[in-house]
């Protein structure tokens, strides 16, 4: 809430950019100017990989989430989540207890028989967390989550298994996509923290060779909701 | 400020050079980060196009840096953040400590931050006792070696894995002492387990910043092993130290940045994690830190602002080009003698230490032209070494028989007859010593060129001598032709 360190730091510094330019504070026209720059970002060099249509952004963000070691099935919407996340602990004899996040889209976890559920933040014993992300990014692969009371930033980090559930309808081809829909949905301000998750935590560390599971989630599993036909 | 030993830059490259594992690892990087850089590259046709983006972008910042700075402060207070500003290291170093008191802080996790290095702030935690923990993987093992990066990406680069293995079970005392470490999973699953603990008990967590966003006041971080995230995310207080040529104005300037940063510093298409944090936890949020500072630290940049080293401000710390550069390929990163290694390090050491403590850095260097060629920012690095050759120099700071011989052959080369006049006779005095073998083993005031090769003798005659005689005869002929 407040500037400090020490007033005369900030004049000192501010001082030194405008002397180094050789001029004032920006008079109020320039800045002006400025201020609408951030309002209305311009267009941007986008990669053409990820223009097309929604199929292509689909398919291109299983192709690289899966090319950095994610793991990811698609389901026909959202009653096949469990199931789906069943399948895949099942498939890697992994736990079934699941901490898992408050947002009501993963209600039909805890019906599910196999599992045994806590909703909200993971704690450090937690083994597989559930997330539902805010969308994904087609051009390299990544998932955009967000914190709040329903999606806790903790489930993406502290468990060894990240499972993260993403609409297909939230897939967009480029992170500008990702910022739009961001500013729409929080016109104010940005949540907490907004994470881009792209695979699992690695390191190259050591020798340069790659690791998987550093200090993050060792595998990354991504069920991918086709939720369009209902929509 | 971290100590520095760049004025022996000679004398540690030596050492260097002569140090086989170093070689290895050096190796491994030439083979890693640049055929990864490569790939990278080719997989992304708008590449260029963005490098231009990025260099614009910056350029602009640069230009209004003080207004992205204080819309950017404007922002990160209206959503219950703190600002610092320190014009000093000094500064800096007073604004964590006075955080770490008022929060009564035992230990303090820190992500991986080239700013904490320029700080010293380690050495400092740790004299004002308070017990700082780095949690990046190469950061731990530099930390428990008592010893600098080598590298601005990867840390520990210089590091084999038998040393990392050496350094864990000096440390890591409770564990039995037989375990199996030959393997660089087993280190790191010792390394992931035993910083866990500490991740939960740290009372302030402190990171750095790949950018800054004056649109929404957010910071971000660019990651691969998520110990940035546990360490920004668990604490009851999170710290972002950044300088502040970091800043940009929108969420897309940021997305520009991203998009050449992973590619051009470990060949990967986007890096795991890159994290936006804005201001503190929201009063409905059940995790994330109560308290969000921001560090923004001067020490030496707004003086590099309008001079001709300008444009290193662009920098983005990926290191590619040291990557790329045959010196630092050579000698590695230790051997530069402070904080930042290679040629980015060359051209900005001499401006936040000055050039009087960093002189030869702009000599470590064979200009030949890599670094610029790869940097995504187009930094123009060799002409910024030539620069501060110039500025050494002037300042008389280069050695005496050097300034002399460069005065001497100055005085020649600006005199065209005496110095063809000379060369002429040198080249037939050289000829001569040489005699019949052709070469010479020893040549005064070049000892260290002969000490591991000999040196040809001319043939007796100047290059002047040999096209003048060369394009005469050419003429004639082709006047003979013509008649």
């Amino acid at each position: 809430m407040t500037s400090s360190g020490s007033t005369s730091s900030r004049a000192t510094v501010l001082d030194g950019i405008r002397r180094a330019h050789n001029r004032g504070p920006l008079d109020a026209q320039a800045q002006e100017v400025l201020r609408q720059g951030i309002k209305t970002p311009g267009s941007r060099v986008v990669p053409a990989r990820a223009q097309g249509d929604h199929a292509h952004h689909l398919a291109l963000f299983a192709e690289m989430a899966q090319a950095v070691a994610a793991t990811l099935v698609r389901v026909d919407g959202w009653a096949g989540v469990p199931e789906a996340v069943a399948d895949y602990l099942k498939g890697h004899n992994l736990p079934t207890d699941l901490a898992v996040a408050p947002d009501p889209r993963l209600d039909g976890l805890a019906g599910h028989g196999l599992f045994t559920v806590r909703r909200g933040p993971a704690l450090p014993q937690d083994v597989v967390g559930v997330a539902a992300a805010f969308g994904g990014i087609a051009e390299t692969g990544t998932l955009m989550l967000v914190s709040g009371p329903d999606t806790p930033t903790s489930l993406n980090f502290l468990p060894d298994v990240h499972v993260v559930v993403v609409a297909a309808s939230d897939i967009g081809g480029t992170y500008e996509e990702a910022w739009a829909r961001l500013r729409l949905r929080y016109p104010a301000t940005l949540p907490r923290t907004v994470n881009l998750i792209t695979g699992p935590s690695r390191t190259g560390d050591i020798e340069q060779t790659i690791q998987l599971g550093a200090h993050g989630p060792r595998r990354l599993h991504i069920v991918l909701v086709d939720d369009r036909a209902q929509a | 400020m971290e100590q520095s030993t760049s004025h022996t830059f000679k004398e540690n490259a030596h050492k260097a050079i002569d140090d086989a594992n170093l070689r290895v690892s050096l190796q491994t990087m030439k083979t890693g980060f640049r055929a990864k850089r490569s790939a990278a590259v080719a997989k992304l046709p708008e590449f260029e196009a963005l490098r231009d983006e990025g260099k614009r972008l910056k350029d602009h910042v640069l230009a209004n840096l003080d207004f992205y700075l204080e819309a950017f402060e404007a922002k990160v207070l209206e959503q219950g953040g703190h600002v610092h500003w320190c014009a000093t290291a000094e500064d800096a170093r007073q604004a964590v400590l006075t955080i770490c008191r008022d929060h009564n802080a035992r230990t303090v996790t820190k992500g991986k931050s080239m700013i904490a290095e320029e700080l010293g702030l380690n050495a400092f935690l740790e004299r004002e006792g308070v017990t700082p923990i780095e949690t990046d993987l190469g950061e731990y093992i530099i930390q428990l070696r008592h010893e600098p990066p080598s590298h601005i990406v990867a840390p520990a680069l210089h590091v084999r894995k038998e040393a990392v293995a050496d350094a864990f079970r000096a440390t890591h005392t409770h564990l039995a002492p037989d375990r199996d470490l030959s393997e660089p999973r087993q280190l790191l699953d010792e390394a992931r387990s035993e910083l866990r603990d500490k991740f939960l008990a740290a009372d302030i967590g402190i990171t750095g910043a790949n950018a800054l966003i004056a649109e929404t006041g957010s910071t971000i971080i660019v990651t691969n092993e998520g110990n940035g995230d546990l360490t920004q995310l668990l604490p009851k207080v999170h710290v972002v130290i950044a300088s502040l040529e970091k800043v940009v104005p929108t969420l897309e300037d940021a997305t520009t940045i991203l998009r050449l940063l992973a590619r051009s510093a470990t060949g990967q298409e986007f890096s795991s994690y890159t994290t936006f944090s804005t201001g503190p936890r929201r009063p409905e949020d059940t995790d994330g830190p109560e308290e969000f500072h921001v560090i923004l630290l001067d020490n030496g940049r707004t003086k590099m602002l309008g001079s001709e080293f300008e444009e290193m401000l662009r920098c983005i710390r990926c290191g590619a080009c040291m990557n790329h550069c045959p010196v630092y390929g050579a000698v590695g990163g230790h051997a530069y003698g402070w904080v930042y290694p290679g040629p980015m390090g060359s051209v900005l050491t001499p401006a936040l230490i000055g050039i009087e403590n960093a002189a030869p850095l702009p000599n470590a260097s064979t200009l030949c032209g890599r670094c610029e060629a790869v940097c995504p920012m187009k930094i123009p690095l060799p002409r910024m070494l030539r620069d501060w050759r110039e500025r050494e120099f002037a300042a008389k700071l280069t050695p005496d028989r050097q300034r002399w011989g460069l005065q001497l052959w100055a005085f020649a080369a600006t005199r065209p007859a005496l110095y063809r006049l000379g060369t002429r006779l040198v080249a037939r005095m050289m000829a001569l010593a040489g005699g019949r073998r052709g070469r010479l083993s020893t040549l005064p005031l070049a000892a260290a060129w002969t000490q591991s090769r000999d040196m040809p003798t001319p043939r007796g005659e100047t290059f002047m001598d040999l096209y003048r005689r060369r394009s005469s005869s050419t003429s004639q002929a082709a006047t003979g032709k013509k008649g």
